[in-house]
C-alpha cells in the first residue's frame, strides 16, 4: 500500500518535474528569442539613423554650392539650413522606438527636411547653369542616393519592427514579454501633408 | 524632378502594386530582344570571367517597362532576390535598363558603396552609359558601362577567398560524414543512420542552375549566374536619357 502510494506520488513529482522543466526551457528560448529580436530592430535602427545623419553631413556642401549662384533663392536655402538644425539639435537614443511621440517628432522633422530639401532641388531646375555644374551634380547624385538608402533602410526597419511586434503581441509569448519589459517598437508611417514635396511656380 | 519622385516613394512605398520580379539565370539579361545573342554572349563571358577573378558580380537586365513602378525599388528587389554578390562581401551590382521609359540605375551591394559610391555611378549613367543611349547605341552603352564599373570598382576583392559556399564548408562536411560513417561501422554508440543520410548541404547555393536559355542562349560553357547571398541597401544612382 505504502510502495504504491510512493509510486504514484514519484510518478506525479516525475510529471510535474518535467511540466517545469519543458516551461523553463520553452521561456528560455522565447527570451533569447525576443532579445535577438531587440537586437536586429536596434540594429537595423542604426542603419536608418546612420543614413538620416548622412544626409545631414551632405547639406552644408549642398547649400554652400548653390549659395555661389548669386540670385539663388535665398528663403529656400534658409528652410534647409533651419530644418536641418533642428533634426541635429534632437537627440536620439534607441529609446526613442518604444516612445510614440519621441518617434513621431523625430519623423516629423525629418520628413521637414526632406520637404525643405525637394524644394531646393525643385528649385535648381530653373537654374540650367547650377544644373550643368559637375560639383553640383555629383552633390545631387548622393543627396538622391541617400534618399534611396533613407528609404531601404525603413522599409527593412519597419519589416524587423514587425516581426518583433508580432512576436511580443503573440500569446503565449506575450506575458513572458509583460513580465520583462519588452514593448512595442514604433514603426516609420506615412504622414500626410508634410512630407509632400511642393509644387513649383513658373 | 526625380528627385521629388524619391522623396514622395519614402511615404508610399507600401501603396504600389509589385511587379514580377525578374529571375536572372544569365549575366546579362535582355527582356526587350534589342542586343542580339552575340552581343549578349559577348557580355555574359565578360562578366562570367570577372565573377571568376573577382568573385565580384555585375548583372545587367534589360526590360521593356516599369509600368509605372519605381527603378530604385525595382532595382533593390531584383538585386535583392537574385542575391547578387557574395554574402561575405556583399559585392554586387546590377545594371538596370527600362528601355522604354528611358531610365537606367546602377545599384551597388553593400560592400561596393565605397568603391563605386554613388557621385560616380552617376557620373558613369551621364556621361558613359547616357550619350550611347541616346544614340541608340544600347549594346555600346552597356558594354562601355560595364567596362566603366569595373575599372571603378578595381581590385576592391580577390576570387581567391573561396567564398562561394559561405556557411559551412561543404570539404569539412564530407569529412563528417565519413567519421560518423566509420563510427557507425564500427558499432559506436550513434544512433539513427538515417538521418545523416538524408541531411543535405548547409548553406549551399548550389542550384546550379543549368539553364540554357531564358532568353539569352549564352553558350560559352560552365554554368549560368547563380547568387551568392549579397544583400543592398539602396546605394548606387539612376538616370534617364
Amino acid at each position: 500500500m505504502k510502495n504504491k502510494g510512493m509510486m504514484i506520488g514519484c510518478a506525479i513529482g516525475a510529471v510535474v518535474l518535467l511540466a517545469v522543466g519543458m516551461l523553463v526551457a520553452w521561456g528560455v528560448s522565447s527570451y533569447n528569442n525576443m532579445i535577438s529580436l531587440d537586437q536586429e530592430v536596434i540594429k537595423q535602427w542604426s542603419q536608418v539613423e546612420n543614413q538620416y545623419q548622412r544626409r545631414a553631413d551632405l547639406i552644408p556642401n549642398l547649400v554652400n554650392t548653390v549659395k555661389g549662384y548669386a540670385d539663388f533663392e535665398k528663403e529656400v536655402l534658409t528652410q534647409v539650413t533651419e530644418a536641418r538644425s533642428r533634426v541635429s539639435q534632437f537627440n536620439i537614443t534607441p529609446e526613442v522606438l518604444n516612445d510614440p511621440q519621441a518617434f513621431a517628432k523625430f519623423q516629423s522633422l525629418q520628413g521637414e527636411l526632406s520637404g525643405a530639401l525637394s524644394r531646393l532641388l525643385v528649385t535648381v531646375e530653373n537654374y540650367p547653369q547650377l544644373k550643368a555644374n559637375e560639383n553640383f551634380l555629383q552633390l545631387q547624385a548622393q543627396l538622391e542616393g541617400t534618399e534611396n538608402r533613407i528609404s531601404v533602410e525603413r522599409k527593412k526597419f519597419n519589416e524587423v519592427v514587425q516581426s518583433y511586434n508580432t512576436t511580443i503581441k503573440r500569446l503565449p509569448a506575450s506575458m513572458l514579454a509583460g513580465m520583462f519589459g519588452f514593448g512595442e517598437k514604433q514603426y516609420f508611417k506615412a504622414i500626410q501633408g508634410s512630407d509632400t514635396p511642393p509644387k513649383v511656380e513658373f | 524632378m526625380k528627385y521629388s519622385f524619391i522623396v514622395f516613394l519614402i511615404f508610399v512605398s507600401y501603396a504600389f502594386a509589385q511587379p514580377e520580379i525578374p529571375k536572372l539565370k544569365m549575366w546579362a539579361t535582355d527582356l526587350t530582344n534589342t542586343l542580339t545573342k552575340s552581343e549578349l554572349d559577348r557580355l555574359n563571358s565578360r562578366l562570367k570571367t570577372y565573377q571568376d577573378t573577382t568573385s565580384n558580380q555585375i548583372l545587367v537586365l534589360m526590360i521593356p517597362s516599369l509600368e509605372g513602378y519605381p527603378i530604385e525599388m525595382l532595382a533593390e528587389e531584383t538585386a535583392t532576390k537574385n542575391k547578387i554578390g557574395t554574402a561575405k562581401n556583399d559585392n554586387g551590382i546590377l545594371l538596370i535598363i527600362a528601355k522604354d521609359d528611358r531610365e537606367l540605375r546602377i545599384e551597388a551591394g553593400y560592400g561596393l558603396e565605397g568603391a563605386l559610391p554613388d557621385a560616380v555611378a552617376s557620373s558613369i549613367i551621364r556621361n558613359v552609359i547616357r550619350p550611347k543611349f541616346r544614340n541608340e547605341d544600347y549594346y555600346g552603352g552597356v558594354s562601355e558601362g560595364v567596362n566603366a564599373i569595373i575599372s571603378a570598382i578595381g581590385g576592391e576583392y580577390t576570387a581567391d577567398e573561396s567564398d562561394e559556399d559561405s556557411g559551412f564548408p561543404f570539404i569539412i562536411f564530407v569529412i563528417i560524414l565519413i567519421v560518423i560513417f566509420l563510427f557507425l561501422k564500427s558499432g559506436g554508440p550513434f544512433v539513427p543512420g538515417g538521418v545523416y543520410r538524408t541531411s543535405t548541404r548547409s548553406g549551399g547555393w548550389s542550384s546550379g542552375s543549368s539553364s540554357w536559355g531564358g532568353g539569352s542562349g549564352w553558350s560559352g560553357g560552365g554554368g549560368g549566374f547563380s547568387g551568392g547571398g549579397g544583400s543592398f541597401g539602396g546605394g548606387g544612382a539612376s538616370g534617364s536619357w
